[in-house]
């Protein structure tokens, strides 16, 4: 069983400031992260290689201080990592982004062939949720997205049983092997890494190409020159104002209460409208 | 199977980075353990870093390390409720290469510090807390830390775990501190624009002073307060002995808001936004306090091992000297294969022959003193103060009868005998 762990490097938005000029995140105010989704990403991987056996590669797309979350990509398990860096590759959108990250993972499925593709459900950074399964479309192999459970492997018949989220629900898939998966954070918890994993991600050095490492590259798809995303306008939505706080006995506040839903039908009319 | 390695050092501050680097400069296969999420996220202090110890690790680290100012004035204040008698140095030679000391900000220094020894060969480990030294027929042969299959091996372990040193505790070298043996700084980074800062403190380019507060600072305890400029921020902070805040019933933060509203200070900080606010023992036993510093397979530095001249506000500067003289030792016992106790003591010899405990010898006694007679604070700094006012004032009284009432309001509030025994003790303090 290969399996390959897509990863990004992201700001932590929870701690960025963003620019009041041009709305854009100023990624020097927080410390570049492996993005959360893709850590349980990861985990997810070690916990199916721990019943199946075989090899965890991680593979990611950006500049070289990006090494440090396949280092942190090999503290929660993974066996190896790769990371696609090259001016070429600056400033693209979701579009080229699953190109070059396909490039690289059929250079990676012809050294090892590879099994499942792991993808967190999105980046925080940018919460479109497109890359993964824009590589799956390029490889043609099915997607299967927001994933909570890893039910079983069956390597025999290569299938694979899963749990998908849905908004009222989950929903049980069996898919074929290969097959790419990304998923929610609740399918696991992260795991403190075992010393022996810190150790050798310490001494780890991942192995970087370029776009001449990779074959048939179409230049065009790469970078901002493959990107047909425009970004028309940024904007800081609006913090929501505050709700109504009821005061008085309680059937007065019944009373009112009562008086704001018949005002408001639409509150009412969610579920007829489904 | 554990891994072992030749030296495993237990904390990325100065102390142990100097070690690590040094030990992996000269091909030993070195772990460093840091529990904080980088070196540096949990380290502080006031914010002197001094080029000369640094330089003997790292040559000519102003061209690339991250530093804030060169300090080129060093200013003291000896403050009262409305006003300040100061003196201080500003000189030029210390705004050129080699400098003599620089502001810092220890989050980002500590992690270049400590990547030029990750550079050098060792293996940096984060995010991982050693709860105690694994112990074999009395000698330490390794660690054992909180993650799953957490144990470690090497040849020598060297503490550098900071201030409250729970593992050099674990091995009995030292006790539970004394509250006068520790000092209690809090201390806040104050964003201000670089133009503001040296406009107030009148300063060019990228020139930094410092400021040491005594007196009121410290509502009149024994310790001081400190101003710092960085590039864009400043350091502010005070801190007392501990057992100065218990007697006088000071709350650490208290303080702070004092000194940041005292009249004196105020015009300095006004308008900066608070980024950071930080607190830490520092241990300030001075030379009686240091513990064992060399066991079987074992070797404390920094303020783990109580290096700190209090006096002097000189603390990384020993803890990166101690750093070096452990990492010496280490490789001299690897070359004889005895990394026992009387082996690792020649860091003992080390350690005792170099200026860190020769200065910790001279003021033994300093920090006893001025925690037994705390007049130098609470009475000495007000009437050194009431003294100047009243000289420069133009009143038409002449300067000679000046003199002889200021003399006479001295001797007259502590009595002449008490002044002498006053002047004697305190040289005889500092001598």
């Amino acid at each position: 069983m290969h399996i390959v762990v897509c990863v990004k490097q992201v700001p932590d938005t929870k701690i960025i400031k963003i620019n009041p000029k041009t709305n854009t995140l100023d990624r020097r105010s927080a410390p570049a992260i492996l993005n959360p989704y893709d850590a349980h990403a990861v985990q997810e991987a070690v916990k199916i290689k721990e019943k199946t056996g075989g090899t965890i590669s991680v593979l990611s797309m950006g500049p070289p201080q990006a090494t440090a979350v396949i280092k942190k990509s090999i503290e929660i398990g993974a066996d190896r990592g790769y990371l696609i860096s090259d001016r070429a590759f600056a400033g693209a959108d979701t579009l080229a982004t699953s190109y070059a990250l396909s490039k690289a993972l059929e250079r990676i499925n012809k050294e090892l062939p590879v099994d499942m593709v792991i993808c967190g459900k999105h980046a925080i950074d940018g919460d479109t949720g497109q890359v993964g399964p824009g590589i799956a479309r390029r490889m043609d192999i099915p997607p299967v997205t927001n994933v909570i459970e890893v039910t079983e492997v069956n390597q025999k018949e290569k299938t694979v049983l899963i749990k998908r989220k849905l908004t009222n629900g989950y929903e049980l898939i069996q898919s074929e092997i290969p097959c790419l998966l990304t998923v929610e954070k609740e399918i696991n918890g992260i795991e403190y890494s075992p010393m022996p994993n810190m150790i050798r991600a310490a001494r780890y050095e991942p192995i970087i190409w370029a776009v001449s490492d990779l074959e048939k590259v179409e230049r065009t798809q790469l970078g901002l020159k493959g990107s047909p995303t425009i970004v028309g306008k940024m904007f800081t939505p609006p913090r929501p104002e505050g709700g109504k706080r009821l005061e008085g006995p309680a059937d007065e506040q019944v009373k009112q209460l009562m008086d704001v839903l018949m005002e408001k039908k639409d509150l009412l009319s969610i579920q007829s409208s489904k | 199977m554990p891994e072992k390695f030749d030296v495993i050092v237990v904390g990325a501050g100065p102390a142990g980075t100097a070690c690590a680097l040094t030990c992996a400069k000269s091909g030993l296969n070195v772990l460093l353990i840091e529990r904080g999420e980088y070196p540096g996220a949990k380290n502080v202090m006031g914010g002197v870093l001094y080029r000369k110890q640094m330089e003997e690790l790292i040559p000519e680290f102003w061209k690339e390390a991250p530093l804030e100012r060169p300090v080129i004035e060093q200013r003291f204040w000896m403050m009262d409720k409305e006003s300040v008698v100061s003196f201080g140095y500003k000189g030029l030679e210390w705004a050129a290469e080699p400098y003599n000391n620089f502001t810092v900000l220890r989050a980002q220094f500590d992690q270049w510090f400590a990547g030029k020894a990750v550079e050098a060969g060792a293996l940096l480990i984060n995010e991982t807390v050693v709860l105690e030294c694994i112990v074999e027929n009395g000698k330490v042969v390794g660690v054992r830390t909180d993650r799953p299959n957490g144990e470690v091996y090497a040849d020598v372990v060297v503490l550098a775990d900071g201030v409250n040193s729970l593992l050099s505790k674990q091995l009995g070298f030292h006790k539970e501190f004394r509250p006068d043996e520790v000092a209690l700084t809090v201390m806040e980074v104050i964003n201000l624009p670089k133009e503001k800062i040296n406009d107030r403190f009148n300063l060019e380019d990228n020139q930094g002073t410092t400021i040491e507060i005594f007196g009121d600072s410290t509502k009149g305890n024994l310790g001081t307060a400190f101003i710092y400029t960085n590039k864009d921020s400043l350091n502010i902070g005070v801190g007392t002995t501990l057992s100065s805040m218990i007697k006088a019933k000071l709350k650490p933060y208290e303080l702070l808001d004092y000194l940041k509203n005292h009249p004196m200070v105020k015009p300095l900080i006004v308008g900066g936004e608070s980024a950071e606010y930080l607190a830490h023992l520092i241990p300030e036993g001075g030379f009686r306090s240091v513990p064992k510093v060399a066991g079987n397979g074992v070797i404390v530095v920094g303020d783990a091992a109580q290096l700190v001249n209090a006096i002097h506000r000189e603390g990384s500067n020993m803890a990166m000297h101690s750093g070096l003289l452990a990492a010496e030792t280490v490789i001299e016992a690897k070359h004889r294969g005895d990394f026992s106790e009387a082996s690792l003591n020649l860091y003992r010899e080390k350690l005792y022959g170099s200026f860190i405990m020769k200065d910790l010898e001279k003021y033994k006694d300093a920090a006893h003193t001025f925690e037994k007679y705390p007049q130098y604070f609470n009475e000495y700094v007000p009437m050194m103060n009431q003294a100047m006012s009243k000289f420069f004032t133009v009143d038409g009284t002449p300067k000679r009868d000046k003199q002889k009432q200021i003399m006479k309001k001295v001797t007259q509030e502590r009595g002449t005998i008490r002044v002498i025994q006053d002047i004697y003790r305190a040289w005889k303090a500092v001598k």
